[in-house]
């Protein structure tokens, strides 16, 4: 296919004229108008981890916000009525801590790789995150350790995310900041949902259709 | 399993929607359907409330607006440098770049990529850059059914039907009717199933569950691709899209070449932008982002296949190339009181409303009826130009489509009129003759004063409107027997504007739309 490559960037040069050297391109591009606001929120003014839980559950996912030394007892709590969930590998040990005796036949590894199929037959999972972003409530995935590949945040139905108050970025700007572009990544604000029938949201379709978040700090 | 897969709809390459009329006659008949105008104005009308609300929220939305367009511009302007720098990424990360000039080509590559992989059988995100290819239907035809996951593109796909928006391609069909549509055309449909939509969503995520577990190929499009990283970004809402871009082996993803941005930090522009401008939400709930292949982690195997399919020969047209801007948000179809009334389908397009107005005709390059009279489709109001989140001036492109579809006819009605008010006006003798010969043909007229059919070519106007019937004296005629003197030196005694509120004035000499009124042929015959 390599006439084609070839073809389509000659007519491009033949529509734009030839192309700029690479460092007058990337010189045009550092100059370009970006009157916006990196950040819509001031952390100093604005308590960007109370902002960052109040937007996410304008999407009706429940929200907490927990302090860091009851995580362990509000991850149990939450978890309590969930028969099987899957814990990836690097989450946090103290995460767990508080499960009840017997807890662990609960627990499901990813170790041997788990089937799309088993994961089906597993009511939740719990992770952490790699990001938030407070102007929109949104949570931030990049699957590195205490996350999991991203099969197992998106078969089961239930998600239950921790996302700690220094993971808060104020907005979409300062989240991306704070990624690797190499990883793969799922931006997630609330539950699935779709808004395909008479343009109204409706919450639970195909991803987990329950989002439960604990912001510790 | 019976009707999941492959129903073929009409197909061409970016498919004029074969048979489909141009638009005002699919427009006459759409407009007559008063279900379809009922479910798109409960649908416009509430998601534009709910976009101007997002918006307002971001007190700088014009400057990211401004960035956006100026973004988009810039990498329009050097798209040979991103598309080679995006190829190299993507290609570092592990990923595989392939190059369509056309429709055929990109669906043959497609095509030949899931044969090798044994597939039968793909799963589907919404895209529209495959829904401009007329993928579905190739894949069809080379035994492979293709699975549209998306709610909407599984409720035209269920239906037998064609996509009429660009967000939310069934918004012509109201909850009542999906309901008998599901219980009707899906096998596995509860027993009970209401037309309640969370119950409607919940048949559509049982109905898929076991072809996204299965499924062994992923097809999807692109919001963006990200020529610094090799990203591949995919916004959505339902899940569908994170099904098929992780659990399958292989990937392939077919995105315009118009895709590209950039830079990484280009996002931080065009997240704010797409999902407050297209669903009404600060952030839409699900975005994928990956670049290549991570082992251990979703897809073994992705290909990019990048999309011409007349982009370049739009990109050539300084005016007509800001349509390369568009992030398919759709709120210019949501604003649009034409798309309300009209329908998505009267565009004879995968693109409807504004946008497809201007973008359809060009991406086609073919000057067929349909195309043709899409420039026309709008009443050039500006309100698309206003919410468009890339700024394309929408309006002033039309008027410049429009100028270029009448220049391309060798004869048309509207020359000849022109010729023939030219040679009448340049002469005040002439156009004496003329004004009494047309008010000699007031007695044509009907009763009430209104002619209701003329002649071809004025048949074009008397076709939607009726005409008024000539009075009997023209305001020229009047002038000279009341005031005295001669028409030709009328210009001193008239004061502006008499022409208009002269007693036998209002429609007088005119004949067809584009004769100049009384007033201005005043003026000109006194200049003769």
């Amino acid at each position: 296919m390599s006439t084609a490559r070839k073809e389509i960037l000659a007519r491009i040069a033949a529509a734009t004229g030839p192309a700029a050297m690479p460092a007058e391109v990337d010189a045009a591009y550092a100059a370009l108008p970006r009157g916006y606001r990196r950040a819509h929120h001031d952390p100093a003014r604005t308590d960007i981890v109370a902002l960052f839980a109040e937007r996410a559950a304008d999407y009706r996912a429940i929200v907490e916000r927990v302090q860091p030394a009851d995580l362990g007892g509000a991850v149990a709590r939450v978890l309590a009525g969930v028969s099987r969930f899957v814990v990836p590998a690097g989450l946090p040990p103290a995460w767990l801590a508080e499960l009840p005796a017997g807890a662990a036949e609960r627990i499901v590894r990813d170790e041997p790789v788990l089937s799309a199929r088993d994961l089906d037959k597993i009511f939740g999972v719990v992770t952490g995150c790699a990001a938030a972003i407070a102007e929109t409530g949104t949570i931030i995935l990049d699957h590195g350790a205490g996350q999991g590949r991203r099969a197992l945040t998106l078969v089961p139905d239930f998600h239950l995310v921790v996302v700690l108050a220094d993971q808060v970025a104020a907005d979409i700007a300062g989240a991306l900041a704070r990624l690797d572009p190499a990883r793969p990544h799922t931006f997630i604000s609330g539950p699935s949902a779709t808004s395909d029938i008479e343009l109204i949201r409706v919450e639970g379709v195909h991803g987990p259709r329950n989002l439960h978040v604990l912001v510790a700090g | 399993m019976t009707r999941v897969t492959g129903t073929p709809t009409p197909t061409g390459a970016m498919p004029t929607y074969l048979g489909m009329p141009a638009f005002p006659d699919a427009a006459r008949k759409a407009v007559a359907n008063s279900q379809l105008r009922r479910n798109l104005t409960h649908a416009t009308t509430a998601i534009r409330t709910k976009r101007a609300k997002a918006v307002a929220e971001l007190d700088d939305w014009e400057a990211l607006r401004q960035a956006g367009k100026a973004i988009k511009d810039h990498t329009l302007a050097n798209l040979g440098t991103y598309l080679t720098r995006l190829e190299e990424n993507v290609t570092k990360a592990g990923g595989h770049v392939h190059w369509a000039r056309d429709a055929a080509e990109a669906n043959a590559i497609v095509i030949e990529l899931v044969k090798r992989s044994g597939a039968r059988k793909v799963v589907k995100v919404k895209s529209m850059a495959t829904q401009e290819t007329g993928l579905n239907e190739a894949l069809a035809e080379g035994g492979i059914s293709a699975i549209e996951t998306d709610l909407a593109e599984l409720i035209v796909q269920l239906g037998d039907d064609l996509p009429s928006h660009i967000l939310v391609p069934a918004i012509h069909r109201n909850r009542a009717e999906i309901g008998d549509l599901f219980r009707r055309t899906m096998p596995d449909a509860p027993a009970d199933l209401t037309d309640d939509p969370p119950r409607l969503a919940g048949a559509a995520r049982a109905h898929l569950r076991s072809e996204f577990l299965s499924a062994a190929v992923g097809i999807c499009g692109a919001n963006f691709a990200v020529a610094d990283t090799g990203s591949l970004v995919v916004v959505e809402s339902e899940g569908n899209g994170r099904m098929c871009l992780t659990l399958p082996k292989t990937l392939i993803c077919v995105a315009g070449v118009e895709k590209v941005l950039p830079a990484w930090r280009d996002l931080e522009v065009f997240l704010a932008l797409l999902p407050r401008s297209s669903t009404a939400e600060r952030m839409n709930p699900y975005t994928t982002i990956w670049s290549g292949v991570t082992p251990g982690d979703g897809p073994e195997s992705f290909h990019l296949v990048l999309l011409d399919n007349g982009r370049t020969a739009t990109l050539a047209d300084e005016t007509g190339r800001q349509a390369l801007r568009c992030i398919r948000c759709s709120a210019c179809l949501n604003v649009c009181p034409v798309y309300e009334r009209a329908g998505g389908h009267a565009y004879g397009s995968p693109y409807p409303g504004p946008i497809g107005a201007i973008l359809s005709p060009q991406l086609r390059g073919v000057t067929s009826p349909a195309d043709a009279s899409l420039p026309f489709a709008s009443s050039l109001c500006g309100a698309c130009y206003e919410v468009c989140p890339v700024a394309i001036n929408i309006p002033e492109a039309l008027v410049y489509l429009r100028a270029r579809s009448v220049e391309s006819k060798k004869r048309y009605p509207e020359r000849a009129v022109f010729k023939l008010s030219a040679y009448l006006l340049s002469d005040a003798r002439r156009l004496a003759a003329a004004q009494r010969a047309v008010a000699a043909s007031r007695h044509v007229a009907g009763r009430g004063g209104r002619i209701r059919r003329l002649p071809p070519p004025l048949s074009g106007w008397t076709d939607t409107r009726d005409a008024p019937a000539p009075p009997r004296e023209s305001f020229r005629a009047w002038w000279a027997r009341t005031r005295g003197s001669a028409p030709a030196a009328g210009r001193a005694g008239q004061p502006p504007g008499v022409g208009a509120d002269a007693p036998a004035a209002g429609p007088a000499s005119q004949s067809a739309p584009g004769v100049g009124s009384d007033a201005t042929d005043a003026g000109t015959g006194a200049a003769g």
